[in-house]
């Protein structure tokens, strides 16, 4: 009986530590990332690392803000692209599509989850650079062309989360609805999908965490030119692209540097991570116990 | 009833056509992707180029090393999360009770996910290689991997173990096992399918992911024989072809391979799960 109890004891231990294993891990990355990142911070300055406009690190100038707006507009304007989509093709498959239908959209869901992000960069790079610059001009490496790309590789993201936040909308409220005369469209305009907005916009910004932090389908597509672009079919450079592309020839300041955009980029996500957790803790508190 | 332009009847036609021209767009990008890609990159595709060396950086000949890198990272990345994910998972579910301490880990693995793989690549670049010391090689690539792994497979058994029904378990105290027995013989045996999609999803991401590795592996062209060498994993293989235009022709051949080993691993784990949860239900 003592020997099951102190293996029982030992397992329940060694188990407590994976758990905390993540937590280690982060606070590994978060350490390690700031001590090669800080430097630049400390050199450079703060403000003039974040609000400079100028990054030429031959001239040891490294200011990020060019690459900030680009990581900002690329997203926003990916998203704008893959919302609608998603949000109806979540709303077909949780309350639409009859079951066969949705046996067909399942695993094409999972499938384009699956898709390589390098294999979207390359498909942009032989089939819509040329597109976009036959059409619109330019060399075709554009914002625009980035967006394009992030738009697919954020849908299952988006339709994912915001079907399980639309399936989980009580039944009662549908049947509620639908008893009382309205339609089917009725019931999700007016019912479902004001239920189910807080995991809808959870969702979203959990894709716009994906968009910002993509990486190398980004470049492949984007033209990386550092400035803030003037039009959506020129070419900008994120943050993550500009870690990917100077990491591997970068000394000295230059390499802080490059560690200091990665903070930055670290903070952004926390920050939109925060604001989905809060957006999904207020709700909760606001209706009292149920899920509304 | 108000009077609108268009009656509740035709608006709920309109929406329906809008819905399904929604899925259908879903699924023509798929199909247009996935298509092109493997139209284009089957002829590049045979056993001579799976099983040959890259000769002049990848210009011509064959992903051979490519393959093994690939093979190496993956199975790296799959002996160390698993473990740790599946721990994790049984810890919260059977032993946890300390809310604080769960919200805690909880929005720890929230983070990690959520962590941009290029700064997993700067962390693999000054922990894994310089400050262990692990060097440019498959093992630094695997561990970054691993990391970036073990939150899917962490949330998905997690959700797994949770919906076992407490019958299961009540059945095994009543029959005096212990905690751990019951873990270990009855909750764990239950819960393997959505366990093996769990890992299967870590495994893909690892499988398709270069940006977190491209500063650990070391991106060399030879064949890694042990877990200290470098290696090239296919998708920075690819990333290297299309981006310094190296050889079309072959990087097509390189993505139609990747998309393949994609598709095919969800489609056998797709089938594989539904086997298995038939059979137990089935009982």
């Amino acid at each position: 009986m003592d020997k099951n109890n102190l293996s029982e004891f030992i397992i329940e231990k060694g188990l407590f530590i994976m758990a905390i294993f993540s937590i280690i891990i982060i606070f590994l990355i978060i350490s390690f990332v700031l001590l090669e990142g800080l430097p630049a911070f400390e050199d450079y300055g703060f403000f003039q690392f974040i609000f400079g406009l100028t990054w030429a690190p031959n001239d040891s100038q490294y200011g990020v803000f060019a690459m900030i707006i680009g990581s900002i507009c690329v997203t926003l304007l990916a998203m704008l692209m893959a919302v609608p989509l998603s949000l109806l093709c979540a709303i077909f498959m949780a309350e639409v599509a009859p079951s066969k239908v949705r046996k067909i959209l399942k695993p094409v869901i999972e499938t384009l989850s699956g898709i390589p992000s390098v294999v979207y960069g390359f498909f942009g790079l032989i089939v819509l650079v040329p597109i976009i610059r036959e059409n619109f001009g330019g060399t075709g490496f554009s914002m625009f062309t980035a967006s394009l790309i992030l738009a697919v590789m954020v849908l299952p993201t988006i339709i994912t989360l915001s079907q399980d936040s639309l399936r989980s909308v009580p039944h009662e409220y549908r049947e509620a609805s639908l008893g009382l005369g309205a339609t089917n469209w009725q019931t999700i305009k007016n019912i479902i999908f004001p239920a189910a907005l807080p995991g809808i916009i959870t969702s979203i910004i959990l894709g716009m965490g994906r968009a910002i932090g993509e990486t190398l389908a980004v470049i492949m597509v984007a033209g990386n030119v550092v400035q803030i672009p003037n039009s959506i079919f020129d070419p900008v450079r994120t943050l993550t692209a500009n870690i990917a592309i100077e990491m591997g020839y970068a000394t000295g300041l230059h390499y802080n540097a490059l560690f200091g955009t990665g903070i930055v980029l670290f903070i952004i996500i926390i920050g939109l991570l925060v604001v989905a957790n809060y957006i999904q803790h207020k709700y909760k508190v606001d209706v009292g116990g149920g899920y509304l | 009833m108000s009077i609108k332009i268009w009656s509740p009847k035709i608006s709920q036609k309109i929406m329906n056509a809008v819905f399904i021209i929604s899925g259908i767009i879903t699924i023509l990008l798929l199909v247009l992707i996935i298509g092109y890609i493997l139209i284009k990159g089957l002829p590049a595709v045979s056993l001579e180029f799976i099983f040959s060396d890259p000769i002049d950086s990848g210009k011509y000949g064959g992903i051979f090393p490519m393959i093994v890198s690939t093979l190496y990272v993956t199975a790296i990345a799959g002996v160390v999360a698993t473990p740790l994910g599946i721990g994790a998972a049984v810890y919260m579910t059977e032993y946890a009770s300390e809310n604080k301490l769960v919200k805690i880990i909880r929005f720890g693995s929230e983070t990690l996910a959520s962590i941009p793989s290029i700064v997993f690549g700067l962390f693999g670049l000054t922990f894994f290689v310089l400050f262990l010391g692990l060097g440019w090689s498959v093992l630094s690539g695997g561990l970054v991997l691993a990391m970036m792994a073990l939150p899917t497979i962490f949330q998905v058994s997690e959700v797994t173990i949770t919906s076992i029904p407490s019958s299961y378990r009540e059945g095994s105290y009543g029959l005096g096992a212990t905690k751990w027995q019951t873990i270990y013989r009855v909750v764990l045996p239950a819960a393997i399918p959505g366990i093996v999609t769990g890992v299967i999803l870590g495994m893909t991401r690892a499988i398709s992911e270069a940006a977190a590795v491209m500063f650990a592996v070391g991106a060399s062209l030879s064949v890694p024989i042990s877990i200290f060498d470098p290696g090239r994993p296919l998708p920075l293989h690819l990333y290297i072809l299309a981006t310094e235009g190296i050889s079309l022709e072959n990087a097509y051949g390189t993505a139609a391979v990747l998309v393949i080993i994609v598709l095919a691993i969800t489609i056998i784990s797709n089938w594989a799960v539904d086997k298995y949860q038939n059979k137990i239900m089935g009982r």
